[in-house]
Order: structure tokens, then sequence, then C-alpha cells
């Protein structure tokens, strides 16, 4: 899958293995061309913030990454992986949905994710780090919104995985939430995973590099759209008041 | 791995039937009031009634397995689950096949259990019974694994609900036909095991085909 690695050394210069690496990624959905030419290195401990203005094709470039869609163009692979493992054993990725079963309780909805690979310690790990003991055996129709997000990112934890990719994770969390979701991404970067994270509310993460996708991306919406950093916090559609959403 | 990652999907979606029992009722129900709307339309004569009993136990019972197929993935497919499932280390072609069993154990196999009462309602021979349950152990599980194939390719379509009987129900037919047949013939003394044969071949080469076309779909849907 992987072609020129020996050129693919990331921006940052470290010597870290690399998680990801991306080389002229293109993406097309429907026929029409979403970005091109995208290079992209994620090494051990890293955090990798992809931004630009809504459609410019932030949950296209996360799902390409993960493998579900097929990219058009460009090589993709995860060099620091053993030989045998696969994308489902490398990486988790966090959609827009949460992907929980309404009939199943919290605790029988992160069984169900796990799968085979069920281990009763990650799991007590994953409630109490969203802190979700108290409602682990509610039913997940019980749950309110952000109760529900959590729950989806409590799935990070249940299987451990090395690469987080993360579509909007923060949407429909409280301020505290959000706080708990940052301790566990640095957490989980402490132990040597990486993260890749789309958001327009602010995430804050030490030492975050940024990925501006609006460049590469080919779609008329950002052409008419993108003016510059920040352009999608004077959208009008995202509710906060920052003056600088991503710091 | 490979058996236990087979085994926790379908004890996933067994517990989910289990937990909306009004689905898992829907398909015996409606199995058993069609069948036994057929007395009511054609006049309580017995002959005609035991003459025409294997053909519409067989009709009713594709008919309900049609009815439920359609919820194999569809639940999956607008929640997000799916994607999980696809991005989960187990076998997307094992994964299918998983949720096809789980979908016969929840709907297949109540209406084989309800077969005899139908049986009866239709004054139908006994002689005829035994291989009637057999014909439709054979059977059941080829509707399934066909219905669900279908089912998997309908995911992106709007009104897929609506598409899935236009692929099916051609292939359906077969087994229809050689379900019907084996009962036919046991009730005529005539030789059935041939029929029986054909309906296990129908259901291999329906068991091989069905989950790496069913992954195909799915792989595409998500697409």
């Amino acid at each position: 899958m992987l072609q020129d690695t020996q050129n693919s050394q990331p921006e940052s210069g470290k010597d870290q293995p690399l998680l990801i690496v991306a080389r002229n990624l293109a993406c097309q959905r429907g026929g029409r061309t979403i970005f091109t030419g995208l290079d992209l290195d994620l090494a051990d401990g890293e955090a990798l913030l992809v931004r630009g203005p809504n459609g410019c094709g932030k949950s296209s470039l996360l799902r390409v990454l993960s493998g579900l869609l097929r990219p058009a163009g460009g090589t993709l692979g995860w060099p620091a992986a053993p030989e045998e493992e696969t994308a489902a054993l490398h990486l988790h990725y966090l959609g827009h949905q949460n992907a929980f079963k309404s009939v199943f309780t919290v605790r029988e909805n992160l069984a169900s994710w796990a799968g085979a690979e069920r281990n009763p310690e990650r799991e007590e790990l994953a409630l109490a780090t969203f802190q979700l003991e108290k409602l682990a055996d509610t039913p997940a129709h019980l749950l309110s919104s952000g109760q529900g997000r959590r729950l989806a990112l409590a799935r990070l934890l249940a299987v451990h995985r090395p690469l987080w990719l993360l579509d909007e994770p923060s949407v429909g969390l409280d301020v505290a939430s959000v706080k708990l979701l940052e301790q566990a991404v640095e957490t989980h970067r402490q132990n040597g995973g990486g993260v890749i994270l789309t958001t327009h509310t602010p995430v804050e993460l030490e030492q975050s590099r940024i990925l501006d996708l609006a460049p590469y991306s080919k779609t008329d919406l950002q052409r008419k759209a993108s003016t510059g950093p920040g352009e999608d916090s004077r959208s009008g559609k995202t509710e906060w008041k920052d003056e600088d959403p991503w710091f | 791995m490979v058996l236990s990652s087979f085994l926790s999907v379908l004890k996933r979606d067994l517990r989910l039937a289990l937990r909306q029992k009004s689905d898992l009722a829907t398909a015996v129900l409606f199995f058993i009031l069609t069948a036994s709307l057929f007395p009511f339309g054609l006049g309580p004569e017995p002959n005609l009634l035991a003459r025409i009993a294997p053909g519409i136990i067989w009709v009713t019972a594709l008919l309900a397995v049609l009815l439920s197929v359609e919820r194999i993935f569809l639940a999956d497919y607008e929640d997000g689950a799916l994607e999980q499932l696809i991005l989960s280390p187990a076998p997307l072609e094992l994964v299918v096949l998983a949720k096809i069993v789980a979908h016969w154990l929840t709907t297949g196999l109540p209406l084989i259990l309800a077969a005899p009462l139908l049986a009866v309602f239709f004054n139908m021979d006994f002689e005829g019974l035994g291989v009637m349950l057999l014909a439709m152990l054979l059977g059941t599980p080829s509707l399934s694994l066909i219905g669900g194939t279908a089912a998997a390719l309908t995911l992106g379509a709007r009104r897929g609900g609506i598409l899935i009987p236009l692929l099916v129900l051609p292939l359906y037919i077969p087994t229809l036909i050689f379900g019907v047949g084996a009962i036919d013939a046991a009730l005529f003394d005539l030789p059935y095991k041939a029929h029986l044969f054909l309906l296990a071949a129908i259901m291999t080469v329906s068991l091989l085909v069905a989950p790496l076309a069913g992954a195909a779909a799915l792989k595409q849907a998500v697409e």
C-alpha cells in the first residue's frame, strides 16, 4: 500500500515511528473532487487538528484515513504498525453518529463494541474516564445527547487502538465534558498514541499541529468561503463567540 | 479469534432482537394470520385446503421472511453502528454471516415451529408434516441468506425497502418450487429426497455467496 516511505519524513522532523502516512491523497465523492494532493504524517504522541470551512472535506478526510472511503488517488499507510496489523486493529474512528444501540445499557454498548476483545478492566477505565459509572446500567435511549456523545467517546478506551480519528468529538459536550475529552486525548498521547481530529469548538491540546484543509480543497463551496484562518468562526453557524476558536 | 468474533456479533444481534420483542413477533404473527386468511377466502373445503396447504405455507413463510429481512442491516446503517462493524477486526464476511444467522434464528426458526399449527388449520395429511419441517429447515436459511444480500445491496438507496422484494422474489422461486415439491411428493407417496437435496444445494450456494456479496455491498453502502 505504502510507497516512498523513505522520503516521507514528518514535517516536525522527529524520529518517532509514524502512525499514519498519506502521500498525495485525493478524495472524490459522487464524482466530485473534494481535495487533492494532500500529504499528512502523524507520529506517536502527536495530535493533529484538521481545520477548514464547512464542506471543505474534513469529514471525508477522516473517512479516507479510516479506510471507510477509498482514496481517489495517492497512498496511505501506517509504517509503525506490525505487518499483520490491519486498519481495524490500528485505529478508532469516531464519526458524527454515536453508533450505540438505544436498547442496550451503557455497559452493554461498550461490551458489544469491544466484541471478542472485551476487557472488563478497560471497560471500567472507559466508564470512569468519561464519568459514566453512575449511568453504567442505564439504557442508552435515556441518555441526553451530551451523555450519548460521552458514551461514544468511551468506546475509544474500551479497546486500545494506537490511532484515533475523531470527527467533531466535542459536539454536544458541555465544558466539563470537553475537559474529560482533552484529558483522555492527552493520556492517549502520553501512552504513545496519536490523534487526528476535526472540531468547531475550542479543544485545547498541548503542542498540537494544525492542518488547514482549505488549500487542498477543490469544492466550489470552499473557494467562495475560505478567505483565511478562522473563517468559519464568522460564518454564523457556530455558537461560540471566542475571537480565536482554535486555541 | 475468528469464531469468537462471529459469536460476539451473533450474540449481540440475538440480544438486540430479544430486546425488541415486537419485531420478533411480527414475522410469525404475519405468517399465521396471512395463512389463516386463505380458508376464509376459499371456503372451508377440507380436500381443497389440504391440497393447497404446502403452497400456501411456503408462500406466506417467504413473505414473512421478506417482511423482516430489511432490518438485518438497516438499523445499524442508520445509527452508524455499521461503520464500526466494518472497522472491527472481525472479517466483514463473517459479520454478515453472523447477522444473517441471527435473522434466521429469530425469524426462520419461529416460522418452522409455527408451521405445524398451520398444517392442522389446513387439514394437511400428517405424513407430509415431517417432510415439510425438513424442507423448511433446509429452505428458510436460503431465504434469509438471499434476502440479507438484497438488504445489504439496497442500503444506500432511497426507498430501498421497496426494492428488496423486486430483487429477492425471483431468487426465491427455486426454493419455493422445491420446497412445495418435496411436501407434495411426500403427500402422494412419491420419492421426495431429490427435492430436499436441491434445497440443500440452494442453501449451500447461498451460504457461500451471501457473505461475500453482502460484505461487498456493505462496504459500498458506507462510502
